[in-house]
C-alpha cells in the first residue's frame, strides 16, 4: 500500500457548523486517503449534507480546518472547491433540460466569449473521459431527453471535466433502478482504478457494505465512528447510526389472505398535459395481505395512489367491497374514500398528509374532521381531539409528545407515525400507503414496518406504494411491478428476486432468453468490450 | 421551536413599527416646519381626549372592523380580496334598498333588515370574482380590483339615473324614513345633563362590529368550516388530500368575506348619512387591508387596529382643520404606518428574531 506515504486527499480537522441553537457539525475530523472509496453514513439530519456543504464551500465552517492533498485550504465558495479538485455530484441534478449534454458541461467554464471553441475542445476531452472511465454518454442529445441514470453521468462528467480528482456524491441512488445503481457502482469502481478519490453520502446500508472502503458514521451532528468497510457488519452500521440495537429485517408471519377488499380494472389517467399516466391497469387486494408496488418513481404509482385516495379523477372501475366506487365528479373525493373504508397514507406528508402549520392536534383528525362525534353543536369539540391526540401520541410513541407542537416542527419519523396512528386508528378496510419510510430515520423504520405488519394480521387489505425494493420485497406478501403506467407482472417475494423485480421495473418482461442482463446493461456492455478491445 | 415568544410578535413588533412611522412622521412633519410635538398632542387631544373625538374615532373603526375582517377571513384562505371597497359599495345599495322600499316599524328590525341586504349584497358582489378564481383560475387580485371600478361605476348609474328622487341635484338617495334611523352614542349615551358624543357619528353599528370580531374568531378556529379554511390556505395539496374541494372553499370564504365588507356601509349609510351618497366608502375597504396585516389577521388584532387606523383619521382630521399641516400629508402619515406595520414587518421581525435566538442560546 502506497497510501502510508501519500498525503491524504481530504482531510478535516475539528469542524465545527451551528444553525442558531442547532449545532449541525460538531468538531468533525475525517481522513480519506486517496484512490479509496468513502462512505458517510447516517440517519437524516444528522449533518452529512452540512459537511459536504462546508467542503464545497456552501457554508463556511464556525471552527476547523479543511486540508486537501496536504494542503492546508480555504473553500470560501464552490469555485475555490473546484479549483481545489472537488466535483459534487447533487441529488437533484444541477442541469438545464433544454441545453445538450456538451452544452451543459462547458456550462461555467467556458473559455470566451465564443463558444465554439469551448464545445470543440469539450467533445475531445468528453470522447476521451467516456473511454478512461465508460461513462458514455452522446455529446448532442438535449439532457430532458435522457434517463436519469445517464443525467446523472453527465454530472460526473462535468466534475470530471473540470478536473475533479475527488467526487463527492450524495444519495446518488434515490432515483436509480436497481440496474442503473449497479452500472453507476461500476462507474465508480472504475474511477477508483483511475485514482480518483470519492465520498459516497447514503443512508442505504447495503450501497455502503457493496462498495465502500472505509465508512464514517455520523449522528446528531458527531462522527462516532469510522471503520474499514471489510471489518464491519450492516447490524453495526445501523446501531453505530441510531445510538441502540435495531431489527433490520421485517418480523412476520405468512399472510392468511381473505376476500378481496379492493379490485382494480382498468384504470386509466389523463393528465392535464394530456399523458397518459395509467395504462388501463388492473390489481385487486385481498384482506390480510400486503400488495406491494415496486417501481421507479414516476411510473403510474402516484396517480395510482390518488386515484383510489380520491385526489385525482381516472375512467376504469374500483370496487371496494364489492361496490364500485365513483371515479369523477361528486362522490370522488378524499371524504367519500374514506367512508368507504380507505384510509391513506400520501406519498408526500408534507405537502399532502399533515398541514405543517397546524399542531399534531389538529393534524389527527385532518381528513375526519367531519366526523360527528369530534363535534359540539355548531363547534368542533377540541378539548375532546386534543385529549384523544394525546392518548395517540402516546400509543405510537411520538417524541416529543406535545399535541400543541406544529406539526413542521416534528422530524420525518414523527411526523409519519402522527399521519399513520390517524389513519390506522380509523380501522379501515384498506391502507394506501405510499412511501411509508421516506425521509424516516433507522429506529423510526423499524415501528412503523411492525405498525403495518400487525394492521395486516387484523385482516386489514394494504396496498404498499415504495421506490426502496428492500422495502417492497421485506414487507409484501405479493409483488406487483410497475412501469411506465403498467403493471409488468406480478411475483411471490419468495419466489423472485432483486434482479428480476429491477429488470421489471425497467421495463423488460423477462424471456428465457439467456442474454437478459445485455438487454438493459446494453450499452454498458458494449462499453467493457470496446475498452477490452482498444487496450 | 418558534423563533421567539408569542407576545413579542403579537405586541412588540406592532410597537415598534409603530414608533418607528411615528419618529419618521415627525421628521417630516420638521421638515415642514411645524411641531411634531404639538401636532401630536393635537391629534390625541382631537381623537381620544373627548367624547365627541372618541365618537368620531369609533365611528371609522366601525368600517375598518368590518373591512378589516373581510381582508382576514379571506386571507386565511390564502385569498386576496383587495374587492372590499367595491363590495361595500354594491352592498350600499341593498342597505338602500332594504330602508328605503320595506317600510320598518322599528329601527331594530330595520337594522337586522339592513345587515341581511348588506351582507347578501356583498358576498354578491364577492361572488363573482370568487367563482372566476376557483373554476377559471382568474386571478382575484386582478377580479377584484376591476369589480371595485364595477362598483363605483354601477352605483354612480343607480344614484344618477334610478334611485335619485325627482328633482334632486344631488346623486344620492332620498334621506331614509325616520323610522329606520340608528341610534347613535349620543342617543345611548347622554344623560339629561350630559351631552355625550356631541356631533359624532358613531352608532349602534358599532356593537354589531364587534359582534362580529368575536363571531369571525369563533369561526376561524372552532368550527369546522374555519378548520377547512385555514386547512386550505396552508396548503391546497393537503386539503384535496382530506376531500375539501378548493372550489368552495375559494367560493365559501369570498362570500363570507364579501358579506363583512359589505357590512360596513350599515355604519355609513344606514347610520351616519341615512341616505346613500357617492363614495359612502372613503376608502375604507383598502384600509381593511392594512388593519388586517397589521392585526395578523386575528380578529382581535384587527380591534386593535381598527381603533389605531380611526385614531389616525380622526387625529389627521383634526390636524387638517387647525394647523397649517396640509391633508396631503396626514395620508403621508398614514401611509408610514401601513408601511412599517405592514410592508417592512420583516425590516423590524428578523433582528428581533435574531436577538431573542441570541438570548436563548444564552440560557442554554
Amino acid at each position: 500500500m502506497t497510501t502510508m506515504t501519500t498525503a491524504p486527499a481530504i482531510q478535516l480537522k475539528g469542524i465545527s457548523k451551528a444553525f442558531g441553537p442547532v449545532q449541525a457539525n460538531k468538531d468533525i475530523s475525517i481522513s480519506v486517503q486517496p484512490g479509496t472509496i468513502h462512505g458517510i453514513i447516517g440517519e437524516n439530519g444528522a449533518g452529512k449534507s452540512t459537511l459536504m456543504s462546508i467542503l464545497y464551500g456552501f457554508y463556511k465552517a464556525d471552527k476547523g480546518e479543511i486540508w486537501i492533498k496536504g494542503q492546508h485550504t480555504q473553500i470560501p465558495d464552490s469555485q475555490a472547491a473546484i479549483a481545489a479538485g472537488i466535483g459534487m455530484v447533487f441529488q437533484h441534478f444541477k442541469l438545464v433540460e433544454n441545453f445538450t449534454v456538451l452544452e451543459n458541461i462547458i456550462l461555467g467554464a467556458e473559455d470566451g466569449a465564443l463558444l465554439r471553441p469551448s464545445i470543440a475542445k469539450a467533445r475531445k476531452e468528453l470522447q476521451h473521459l467516456a473511454e478512461e472511465y465508460g461513462l458514455n454518454v452522446d455529446p448532442d442529445t438535449l439532457i430532458e431527453n435522457l434517463s436519469v441514470g445517464h443525467q446523472q453521468r453527465v454530472e460526473i462528467l462535468k466534475a470530471l471535466y473540470r478536473q475533479a480528482d475527488i467526487l463527492i456524491l450524495d444519495e446518488p441512488t434515490g432515483v436509480l433502478t436497481p440496474a442503473e445503481a449497479d452500472q453507476l457502482f461500476r462507474i465508480l469502481a472504475r474511477l477508483k482504478e483511475e485514482g480518483k478519490t470519492i465520498i459516497l453520502i447514503t443512508h442505504k446500508l447495503r450501497e455502503i457494505m457493496d462498495i465502500t472502503d472505509t465508512v464514517s458514521v455520523m449522528r446528531r451532528g458527531e462522527m462516532t465512528a469510522t471503520v474499514k468497510t471489510s471489518q464491519t457488519s450492516p447490524e453495526e452500521l445501523a446501531e453505530l447510526m441510531v445510538g441502540r440495537k435495531v431489527l433490520l429485517r421485517v418480523d412476520k408471519k405468512p399472510a392468511t389472505p381473505g376476500d378481496v377488499v379492493l379490485e382494480v380494472e382498468n384504470l386509466q389517467v389523463i393528465d392535464e398535459k394530456g399523458v397518459e399516466r395509467l395504462k388501463g391497469i388492473g390489481l385487486s387486494v385481498r384482506a390480510g395481505e400486503i400488495l406491494g408496488i415496486a417501481g421507479v418513481a414516476g411510473n403510474g404509482q402516484s396517480e395510482l395512489l390518488e386515484v383510489l385516495g380520491g385526489i385525482c379523477d381516472a375512467t376504469g372501475t374500483i370496487r371496494m367491497n364489492g361496490t364500485e366506487l365513483p371515479l369523477t365528479g361528486k362522490g370522488a373525493h378524499g371524504q367519500s374514500r374514506r367512508a368507504a373504508g380507505i384510509a391513506h397514507v400520501p406519498e408526500d406528508r408534507q405537502r399532502e398528509g399533515l398541514i405543517m402549520d397546524y399542531s399534531a392536534w389538529e393534524n389527527t383528525v385532518f381528513g375526519y374532521h367531519r366526523d360527528p362525534a369530534i363535534q359540539k353543536g355548531f363547534l368542533m369539540d377540541n378539548a375532546a381531539i386534543q385529549e384523544e391526540a394525546q392518548a395517540k401520541m402516546d400509543r405510537f410513541d411520538v417524541r416529543p409528545p406535545h399535541p400543541k407542537l406544529a406539526a413542521k416542527n416534528f422530524s420525518g419519523g414523527n411526523q409519519q407515525k402522527i399521519v399513520l396512528a390517524r389513519e390506522i386508528e380509523r380501522n379501515p378496510d384498506l391502507l394506501l400507503i405510499g412511501q411509508p419510510t421516506r425521509g424516516v430515520d433507522i429506529g423510526a423504520i423499524e415501528f412503523i414496518h411492525q405498525q403495518i405488519v400487525n394492521l395486516r394480521d387484523q385482516g386489514k387489505a394494504i396496498l404498499l406504494v415504495s421506490v426502496e425494493l428492500d422495502e417492497i420485497l421485506s414487507l409484501s406478501d405479493r409483488i406487483a411491478v410497475m412501469f411506465d403506467g403498467q403493471i409488468m407482472g406480478e411475483r411471490m417475494p419468495d419466489q423472485t428476486d432483486e434482479k428480476e423485480l429491477g429488470l421489471l421495473m425497467a421495463g423488460v418482461v423477462q424471456t428465457p432468453d439467456a442474454s437478459l442482463e445485455k438487454v438493459v446493461d446494453q450499452q454498458f456492455a458494449l462499453q467493457e468490450e470496446e475498452r477490452e478491445g482498444t487496450r | 421551536m418558534n423563533k421567539m415568544p408569542q407576545w413579542a410578535d403579537v405586541v412588540l413588533i406592532p410597537l415598534i413599527s409603530l414608533l418607528l412611522a411615528a419618529i419618521l412622521s415627525a421628521l417630516v412633519i420638521l421638515a415642514i416646519g411645524e411641531n411634531p410635538w404639538a401636532a401630536f398632542k393635537l391629534m390625541v387631544d382631537g381623537a381620544l381626549m373627548r367624547s365627541a373625538g372618541w365618537g368620531y374615532t369609533l365611528y371609522y373603526a366601525t368600517n375598518f372592523m368590518f373591512t378589516g375582517l373581510a381582508v382576514a377571513v379571506a386571507f386565511h384562505a390564502r385569498i386576496f380580496n383587495i374587492g372590499g371597497e367595491g363590495q361595500a359599495m354594491f352592498a350600499g345599495l341593498g342597505v338602500a334598498y332594504v330602508c328605503l322600499f320595506i317600510p320598518w316599524p322599528h329601527w331594530s328590525l330595520a337594522l337586522i333588515g339592513a345587515s341581511v341586504g348588506a351582507a347578501v349584497f356583498g358576498a354578491l358582489w364577492a361572488l363573482i370574482p370568487a367563482y372566476l378564481q376557483a373554476k377559471r383560475g382568474s386571478h382575484i387580485v386582478i377580479t377584484t380590483i376591476m369589480f371595485n371600478f364595477i362598483a363605483a361605476a354601477l352605483l354612480n348609474y343607480m344614484l344618477v339615473n334610478v334611485l335619485r328622487p325627482p328633482r334632486s341635484m344631488d346623486p344620492a338617495t332620498a334621506t331614509f324614513p325616520e323610522a329606520t334611523h340608528l341610534p347613535s352614542f349620543r342617543d345611548m349615551f347622554s344623560t339629561a345633563d350630559n351631552i355625550m358624543f356631541r356631533g359624532a357619528p358613531a352608532n349602534v353599528t358599532f356593537f354589531i362590529a364587534l359582534a362580529a370580531c368575536v363571531l369571525v374568531w369563533y369561526l376561524i378556529w372552532r368550527t369546522r368550516l374555519g378548520y377547512e379554511i385555514r386547512a386550505f390556505g396552508f396548503s391546497e395539496s393537503g386539503a384535496k388530500y382530506a376531500g375539501i374541494s378548493p372550489v368552495r372553499i375559494t367560493i365559501i370564504a369570498m362570500l363570507i368575506s364579501g358579506a363583512l365588507a359589505g357590512l360596513m356601509s350599515v355604519n355609513t349609510t344606514m347610520g351616519e348619512s341615512e341616505r346613500l351618497v357617492l363614495n359612502s366608502t372613503e376608502g375604507a375597504g383598502f384600509i381593511g387591508i392594512a388593519v388586517a396585516l397589521m392585526g395578523r389577521n386575528h380578529p382581535f388584532g384587527v380591534f386593535l387596529a381598527a381603533i389605531l387606523f380611526g385614531f389616525l383619521y380622526q387625529g389627521g382630521a383634526e390636524l387638517a382643520l387647525w394647523t397649517n399641516i396640509p391633508r396631503e400629508l396626514i395620508v403621508v402619515i398614514q401611509a408610514l404606518v401601513i408601511l412599517f406595520t405592514g410592508a417592512l414587518d420583516n425590516m423590524v421581525r428578523m433582528p428581533l428574531e435574531k436577538l431573542f435566538l441570541s438570548m436563548r442560546k444564552g440560557d442554554a
